[in-house]
């Protein structure tokens, strides 16, 4: 039996067991308010919405999944957090790395200047406090990727603390129908990256690239305001746009510049939390959900089987291995009012000067576009979720003089469309903004019809350095400007069918659509069907 | 600022002893480790110190860094603690002496107690009075691979080669699975 709900949450998965408390979807059951949340002994926000319902049938409850993330972003510098060796996603194994990276003895870790802005510049982003004193420890683990034993972190009193970051999730069948959620953020904290270990099973050895180690990290803990692998997936969507937008970090997950560590863990409503688990280096944004709710499906299953959940990471929670990093005193944050006179700029960070050069950040630029243009918030979405699409958008908007709300529906459905079915990016389009432009043009004067329009972009998208004027011509595609003539047509038409004439002063109100798909064929389809429709009207009514 | 007499100075101190001892201690012969307790006061009593910081640390809830070990910090060392410090640091403690070696360094180490240090901030760095110098986002490093693979002891075709996992290479080559107790 499939709890058809969850199909709207999580499309094509069905939870075989009982339903999966989730905000985002429509549950039929108590809703769980904020007492699930509340047994942390925190002050909570109310996550979930109270969505009423009908009662759980007999014999089912429901289960909550709870879900909190650490996110590992690598920041977009050109050196690395401690020494000056180059951050460059390929390069020959070990060409990038300084003997600091490769931690022989007498090195000493001196702090990028580049890493504290983009931390500040992120905890800015995300409403976060800044520390204007953080500190950096060495959390110790072994592994032949980390050549010091240690890894240099912030964990007692990392740069920002206490933030919050907004995404939204649809709830219900349209897609119009979207939810502001938000997710606390407890802490960022700067850290080193490790390197890269290739197993060779084979020959019982491990390869080991430093090339990575040392690459200054932003880690963004976000609290277990989470419910199912849809929010975090979002959650994580928007980071992502947000540290794109802000330049801090590629966010690139294909290329590792992004991984996740999911923790998760299920227990009844009104109950305390349960035993959490770590799904730990996620790195795709599509694995990202199904991963998460994988994981809840087994916890579930797992304790309505009468077993338990048994945490394995549970020895890398123990936090014997920290200790103050002794190189490094503490990292001092100024602003405006705290600016010691007569200081260094190379050697102070200002907050508020950080502050006021943040750029437009995601939400805000997609609430511009709903306002400005008049768009609909999901389209507002759609254009932020492509690389480029925006800037896309904007160069024809400057270009044409037709209405946004045209050009909005061509660059998000023909443009993107063709797009998507060559998988291409943005950047790779045949058809360039000017010449979207000139068409929408010529479509906003009239001068052609908008099935004949689409058949301009297909030629264009071929990409023979045609301009959409000069494809009109060639193909003999203008509309029929000559009313006189189209007039003509519409009166032979009719007297040639009367049968069909016949049938439409019967009351059959298809019979129309016959005559002017009549009328069409004999203009060799220059003409546009609503103003043929009018004139047909127009003659058979007098 | 006043330096004040802190036990958490020698702490600080103690801790970055081991940090660095155990970067040695990693690769050592991890079996012979055993009877070199006996001889050589390395291993065993480094630990004992980690130890110790973890047992203060959670006596004294202090700094957020807590410790699952034994919080009355009484000198029975159990064996899951053992097995949790072999664990962490790859040091073998090989015998019965070597943990009896072990208890008596952390009573030895317990005599910090002794010490009040109420109201007083703990000092984490000698250099807390200094300015963190930040350096500017420029390369100026690197592109010495060659250089750094001659410090390995295997190389193949420009990385490091490691066991795989942390098992040493002695284990490796005897194919012997790693000792407990």
């Amino acid at each position: 039996m499939a709890a058809p709900m969850l199909r709207w949450c999580c499309p094509g998965r069905r939870f075989a067991f009982t339903r999966v408390g989730c905000g985002s979807c429509h549950r039929r059951g108590p809703p769980t308010g904020s007492t699930s949340n509340g047994k942390r002994g925190q002050s909570t926000v109310a996550q979930q919405p109270h969505i009423t319902a009908q009662k759980p049938r007999k014999g089912e409850r429901e289960w909550a999944a709870v879900v909190g993330l650490e996110i590992h972003a690598q920041i977009a510098s050109n050196s690395k957090l401690f020494s000056g060796s180059q951050v460059h996603f390929a390069a020959p194994p070990n060409s990038l790395v300084s003997f600091f990276d490769a931690s022989l003895p007498g090195t000493l870790p001196v702090l990028n200047r580049r890493c504290v802005e983009a931390a500040v510049m992120t905890g800015l982003a995300l409403d976060c406090h800044i520390n204007r004193k953080s500190l950096f420890d060495r959390k110790h683990y072994f592994y032949a990727d980390l050549p010091a034993g240690y890894q240099i972190t912030q964990q007692r009193l990392p740069i920002a603390v206490n933030g919050s970051l907004a995404y939204s999730v649809s709830v219900g069948r349209k897609p119009s129908q979207m939810v502001t959620r938000t997710v606390r953020v407890k802490q960022i904290q700067l850290e080193q990256d490790s390197g890269k270990s290739l197993h060779d099973d084979l020959r019982s050895q491990t390869l080991i690239d430093l090339n990575r180690a040392g690459i200054g990290l932003l880690e963004v803990v976000l609290e277990p305001d989470m419910s199912c692998g849809e929010e975090a997936a979002t959650a994580v969507r928007e980071l992502q746009l947000i540290l794109q937008a802000l330049g801090t970090s590629q966010a690139n997950m294909a290329e590792g510049q992004l991984r996740v560590d999911a923790n998760i863990s299920v227990h009844r409503p009104g109950e305390p939390l349960g035993v959490r688990t770590e799904v730990k280096n996620l790195n795709s944004a599509r694995f990202l959900a199904r991963a998460i709710d994988y994981e809840i499906q087994r916890q579930i299953n797992e304790l309505e089987n009468g077993g338990e959940i048994l945490n394995e990471t549970r020895s890398f929670d123990y936090k014997l291995g920290f200790m103050p990093e002794p190189n490094l005193p503490p990292l001092l944050l100024y602003d405006s009012g705290s600016l010691p006179p007569g200081a260094d700029p190379q050697q102070v960070i200002d907050i508020d000067r950080l502050r006021e050069r943040l750029p437009e950040l995601p939400r805000v630029t997609r609430e511009r576009l709903v306002r400005q243009y008049g768009m609909l918030p999901e389209h507002s979405c759609a254009l932020l979720n492509e690389v480029g699409l925006l800037e896309f958008f904007q160069s024809v908007i400057k270009e044409t003089r037709a209405e946004p709300k045209k050009v909005t529906s061509w660059v998000l459905n023909t443009f993107l469309g063709f797009l998507k079915q060559q998988n291409l990016a943005v950047s790779e389009s045949p058809v360039t903004p000017s010449a979207l432009a000139e068409l929408l043009d010529l479509l906003d004067r009239k001068a052609i019809s908008s099935s004949a329009a689409k058949q301009v972009f297909e030629e264009l998208w071929r990409n023979e350095g045609k301009t959409p004027a000069q494809i009109v011509a060639e193909k003999k595609l203008e509309l029929l400007q000559d009313l006189e003539a189209l007039e003509q047509l519409c009166r032979s038409t009719l007297e040639a069918h009367p049968h069909v004439v016949m049938d439409l002063k019967r009351g059959n109100p298809r019979a129309i659509n016959k005559l002017i798909g009549l009328v069409r064929k004999a203009t060799l389809g220059r003409a546009d069907p609503t103003a043929i429709k009018e004139v047909l009207e127009r003659q058979l009514s007098s | 600022m006043s330096v004040q007499a802190s036990p958490t100075l020698f702490m600080a101190s103690a801790s970055a002893a081991v940090a660095a001892l155990s970067d040695v201690i990693t690769f050592k012969r991890v079996a012979r480790l055993g009877e070199d307790a006996l001889r050589r006061p390395t291993g065993s009593e480094m630990w004992a110190r980690a130890v110790h910081l973890g047992l203060r640390a959670a006596a004294r809830g202090s700094r957020g860094f807590t410790s699952k070990a034994d919080p009355q910090g009484s000198g029975r060392v159990t064996g899951e603690l053992i097995q949790h410090l072999e664990r962490l640091s790859l040091v073998d403690f090989g015998s019965q002496e070597a943990v009896a070696r072990l208890e008596k360094a952390i009573a030895f180490a317990d005599r910090l107690r002794a010490v009040n240090t109420d109201g007083v901030e703990p000092m984490e760095s000698v250099l807390e009075d200094r300015c963190l110098y930040l350096r500017s986002d420029n390369v100026v490093e690197g592109n010495c691979a060659e250089e750094l693979l001659q410090n390995s002891h295997r190389v193949v075709e420009e990385y490091f080669v490691a066991p795989p996992g942390n098992i040493s290479w002695s284990k490796l080559d005897e194919k012997q699975p790693f000792p407990h107790h």
